[in-house]
């Protein structure tokens, strides 16, 4: 097995990567895919930016402005914030419930190179005619009218990569109802898995609506059917409908695990138990549930009558309920602990008034009446940046320190981390706290540009000052990441000295079985419980035996890209002669390489006991 | 996996206990199975027989279809024993955002 040679060449460990199960593996790939993705949109976002930084600019035309925005918001939300969240849920939330893998390790690795091929087809679009233009949201009005293949990418690509999210999504609901170690019960989880349950939870059901909804743009636009087409009988609102459904459950996927990662940090470096853990489990359940309730709240002013908007009016400032529970809690939990202001402490407690800020404007746009205002104006883009970057990128960034050591077993620095979250949190203030003037000034959101004399400059070029130091912020995080990986140096199990969950009872990085022995989880904080008996470990569930892994696989690679090479097939059918066998050749390869999976059989391999105790002693070194 | 106990410490205990348990999960099994045909043949005979409009039938064999498919989960899917909490909690969560979709597409989108 792989993790037993030392020093390995480039070409293995890129082979190793391709064909990895190994959910920790799979996290690392999640990891830099999603940073990948998070730089690309994030130059987007410069762009818009720099565009919208005097009246009357011309640094890029209306046309590609419109490009610009739609993949800025699609990039971010679908091909960053989504897997960078996967990345720790991959990463914790198996070692947090104290289990070797996850349920269907095949499975994980075939989410992920499905999200990958998706998100690699949707930006080629850049260089195939144009990427698409009507918006993160593409309303069907819009998207059926728009000229170039963009809207195709956006429809195929994330068509492609929601199947590996829904895919991940079932795989962690799996994770957690069975493999949870002994004593592991419900109430004992951490609330990073407990997020990570109720978000896969709004993933099984959010994502199929979205997939439908593609179905129906695909099938319009490339295979000629008229669902949104008003002129044969179709209706344009079916999307907007479909779409919100999956949309509001999908920006509350993105925020849970950002609270599960702040409440493991509240907890650690207050060094305390998490207050009030129950009402915590309850209102992230709640938030879950009520997420379905509230869609059309994005859909005010499309005409619903005065019934519909009052009943989601309510429903959605419903919501600021169990989140504001939530909030206190975190207060509480902090009042009368031994506070340690680390990078990902700074990080949770300026999440607290940036997140609230984005809630309450939040609560304002929820007043149907009220919206008719605010709607479409950068009032709206000032609300969910302050909850998505807020919350969710502050949550992700946090995330990335407090698990660095866990993942590639070495620390961050935390001079650069400090420099990076103030760096940070002053152009995230900057940038996004006038917008809500500007939109409340008149100024409508997903203008390419404006007139002089309108009030509008100052607020502006505030604004786009504030992106410079975001990204400033991001590339000393950057230097931060490849100074650590260049010094190496190796850290213990607990390297915060806090850890209260399981993952820190084992080596940075854990070996590639996770646990020689399932623990025993006496109660929350398992590991926490162990150390104030004074153990210096878990005591062991079950007597050391032979361990079975999942053999490597390259299976879920070609399934990916039979897919990717059957979208250019689907898009270009209808103009050209070879689509048609393009398409069928894509749908052969991955039909070709499912075959394969179900009649071949892989009993993976067992590590023997013996293995086992000998490398008793060297523990903590290997990957 | 290499480490999983058997569920009881003396083998036989167990046996006898299974036999018994299958005894009475085949009998249930016969008779819903009795119920399912019986509700089946009912739905023809429905359909069948001239005397009742489609306003009485159509929701008539939708209800039998319900109960039908309650029978299946619960009887041939083994969804009524133990250990099936999960399950059964996101089937019903599934049906009601299922059911959510439907009332507001009903609703706010066609009528
Ligand atoms: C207290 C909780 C929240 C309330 C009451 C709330 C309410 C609303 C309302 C009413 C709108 C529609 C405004 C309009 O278009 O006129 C909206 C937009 C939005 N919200 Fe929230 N929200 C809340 C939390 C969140 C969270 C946690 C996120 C993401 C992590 C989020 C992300 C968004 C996004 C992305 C949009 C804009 C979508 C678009 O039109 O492109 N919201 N919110
Ligand atoms: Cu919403």
């Amino acid at each position: 097995m792989s993790t037993y040679a030392q020093k390995k060449g480039f070409g293995a460990v890129l082979w190793d990567y391709l064909t990895t199960v190994d959910h920790k593996k799979i996290a690392i790939l999640y990891l830099i895919a999603g940073g990948f993705f998070f730089i690309l949109g994030g130059l987007e976002a410069l762009f818009i930016r720099i565009q919208l930084a005097v009246p009357n600019n011309d640094f890029v035309s209306a046309g590609f402005y419109n490009e610009i925005l739609t993949m800025h918001g699609t990039t971010m939300i679908f091909l960053a914030a989504m897997p960078l969240v996967f990345a720790f849920m991959n990463a914790v939330m198996p070692l947090q419930i104290g289990a070797r893998d996850v349920a269907f390790p095949f499975l994980n690795s075939l989410g992920f190179w499905l999200f990958f091929f998706g998100g690699v087809f949707l930006n080629l679009s850049w260089f195939l005619g144009g990427a698409p233009d009507a918006g993160w949201t593409s309303y069907a009005s819009l998207a059926m009218a728009s000229e170039t293949h963009g809207i195709d990418f956006y429809a195929l690509g994330l068509q492609i990569s929601g199947a590996g999210t829904l895919i991940g999504g079932i795989n962690f609901l799996v994770t957690i109802v069975n493999m949870r170690a002994p004593g592991m019960t419900y109430m004992r989880m951490p609330m990073f898995t407990w997020a990570t349950f109720v978000t896969s939870a709004l993933i099984l059901f959010a994502f199929p609506p979205l997939t439908v909804g593609l179905f129906l743009l695909i099938f319009d636009r490339m295979f000629g059917s008229n669902f949104f087409d008003v002129a044969n009988g179709g209706n344009t609102i079916i999307w907007e409908h479909l779409f919100w459904i999956f949309g509001h459950p999908e920006v509350y996927i993105l925020i849970l695990p950002a609270f599960g990662i702040f409440s493991e940090i509240f907890a650690i470096f207050s060094r305390k138990r998490l207050f009030g853990y129950s009402s915590m489990v309850f209102a992230t359940v709640l938030i879950g549930f009520l997420g379905f309730m509230v869609w059309a709240h994005h859909m005010f002013t499309t005409g619903l009558g005065p019934i519909a908007n009052a009943i989601f009016a309510v429903a959605t400032m419903a919501i600021a309920v169990p989140t504001g529970i939530k909030i206190f809690n975190w207060m509480f939990t902090m009042w009368g602990g031994s506070i340690k202001f680390t990078t990902p402490m700074l990080w949770a407690v300026a999440f607290i008034p940036s997140f609230v800020a984005g809630g309450v404007t939040g609560v304002m746009l929820a007043s149907a009446a009220a919206d008719y205002q605010y709607h479409d104006s950068y009032f709206v883009v000032a609300h969910f940046h302050y909850v998505i970057v807020g919350g969710v990128v502050f949550a992700l960034f946090a995330g990335a320190h407090l698990y660095w050591p866990k993942m590639f077993g070495t620390m961050l620095n935390e001079t650069l981390g400090k420099v990076t979250f103030w760096l940070f949190l002053i152009g995230f203030h900057l940038t996004f706290f006038i917008q809500h003037f500007l939109g409340l000034m008149g100024m409508p959101r997903r203008i390419f540009t404006f007139l002089p004399g309108q009030g509008l400059e100052t607020g502006n070029l505030i604004s786009s000052i504030g992106a410079i130091f975001m990204a400033i912020a991001t590339i000393v995080l950057l230097i931060n990441v490849i100074m650590t990986q260049v010094k190496n140096e190796k850290v213990g199990n607990d390297p915060w000295g806090d850890g209260r969950t399981l993952e820190w009872a084992i080596a940075s990085p854990p070996p590639f079985y996770n646990f020689k022995q399932l623990p025993l989880v006496r109660g929350l904080d398992a590991y926490w419980l162990e150390k104030m008996e004074g153990k210096n470990g878990m005591t062991p569930a079950e007597p050391l035996g032979d361990i079975h892994m999942p053999n490597n696989s390259f299976i879920p690679f070609v399934i990916s890209l039979g897919l990717f090479i059957a979208a250019f097939g689907a898009m270009y059918r209808a103009e050209t002669s070879w689509g048609l066998l393009v398409l069928i050749l894509g749908m052969a390869v991955t039909l070709g390489a499912m075959f394969v999976r179900s009649i071949k059989d892989d009993h993976g391999f067992h590590i023997h006991k013996e293995d086992l105790m000998d490398d008793d002693n060297d523990k903590g070194v290997k990957a | 996996m290499a480490n999983q106990q058997p569920s009881s410490g003396n083998p036989r205990v167990d046996v006898a206990y299974r036999r018994k348990k299958s005894a009475e999960e085949m009998r249930y099994q016969i008779v819903s199975f009795t119920l399912m045909i019986f509700l089946t043949i009912v739905a023809f005979v429905a359909v069948g027989y001239e005397g009742f409009s489609g306003w009485f039938t159509v929701p008539f064999i939708l209800l039998l279809a319900v109960v039908q498919v309650i029978f299946q989960l619960y009887y041939f899917m083994h969804m009524s024993h133990k250990g099936h909490e999960a399950p059964a909690l996101f089937l019903y969560s599934g049906v009601v955002v299922g059911a959510v979709t439907i009332l507001a597409f009903t609703t706010i989108i066609w009528w």
